[in-house]
């Protein structure tokens, strides 16, 4: 145990934290990582079904299969949001639901969600962008950066 | 007479492996950082940025499918592949590429969650 008194005050908060940290229960690496391999393959195993389904059925290749794809999987997201179920496989996988594309439909959804009370501009609109808005900002930005040196070099 | 079938399997597990396995680097990297999931997107989807701009990630698309594009990594792979192929009809193409291939999920995340916040009320209190 960590002494909160004596010379130890020099380095309270410092000290505080640590007493803290002790009641911690500690992390699980090995479960957590498990079920964020499987969450996220299951998950990617879906979008593997759609790509198959909608090469083979629709006659879909190139852009508009994975544009389709990703279409597909966004929609299940915010729908599975939209039900409560996506917070409850959030909080069983950790990573393996945020890392695929179903966890940046949850990040728009669910802020849209929480904040329409505070109306649609800037409640709704404004908030849905939360998570996703520096996403797409340091995205575009790395993107055309990368198209730039392409372009130049 | 199975062949084809196996094809489809091994494609599967392809897909289960490299998407599993981006979501458990993830999940380590949460676990001896302390990032939040914002961070995590951020840093993944650049990655994709970074490694199409090598040029790499387009054997991970080739080899896995859906395991390296449903990843939010594969969004970055999709903007940097855009821009590169946007050079093709010089400096705009460049400027426009990127969000021009973002474009299909951007906007189905609009539209979407605009529908799922207007018809349902959130369920789960932030702890």
């Amino acid at each position: 145990m960590y002494e909160m008194t004596g010379k130890n005050r020099d380095n309270y908060n410092k000290n505080y934290i640590a007493y803290v940290n002790s009641f911690d229960p500690p992390t699980q690496h090995f479960k957590n990582c498990f079920r964020a391999f499987m969450v996220g393959g299951l998950i990617c195993c879906i979008g593997q079904f759609l790509r198959i389904i909608f090469e083979e059925v629709f006659g879909l290749y190139g852009d508009e299969l994975a544009g389709m794809v990703s279409v597909v999987l966004i929609f299940l997201g915010t729908l599975l949001t939209g039900f409560g179920v996506y917070d409850r496989i959030g909080r069983y996988a950790g990573a393996g639901s945020i890392v695929p594309i179903t966890g940046f439909a949850n990040s728009v959804a669910s802020p849209a969600m929480e904040f329409k009370t505070e109306g649609l501009v800037y409640g709704m609109a404004a908030k849905m962008f939360i998570v996703a808005g520096p996403i797409i900002v340091y995205g575009v930005l790395a993107g055309t950066i990368v198209g730039m040196l392409y372009l130049f070099l | 007479m199975f062949e084809p079938y196996l094809e489809i399997l091994w494609g599967f597990a392809k897909a289960f492996l490299v998407g599993g396995s981006i979501c458990m680097i993830a999940q380590i990297v949460i676990n001896f950082t302390d990032l939040t999931a914002g961070k995590i997107l951020v840093i993944f989807m650049l990655a994709g940025v970074v490694l199409q701009g090598l040029g790499l990630y387009q054997y991970l698309v080739d080899f896995a499918g859906a395991g390296a594009t449903v990843p939010i990594s594969g969004f970055g792979y999709l903007l940097a592949n855009g821009a590169m192929r946007g050079t093709e009809k010089g400096f705009f193409g460049a400027f426009t590429g990127a969000l021009s291939s973002a474009s299909a999920g951007v906007s189905a995340a609009v539209i979407f969650s605009f529908l799922m916040g207007i018809c349902f009320r959130s369920k789960t209190k932030k702890n």
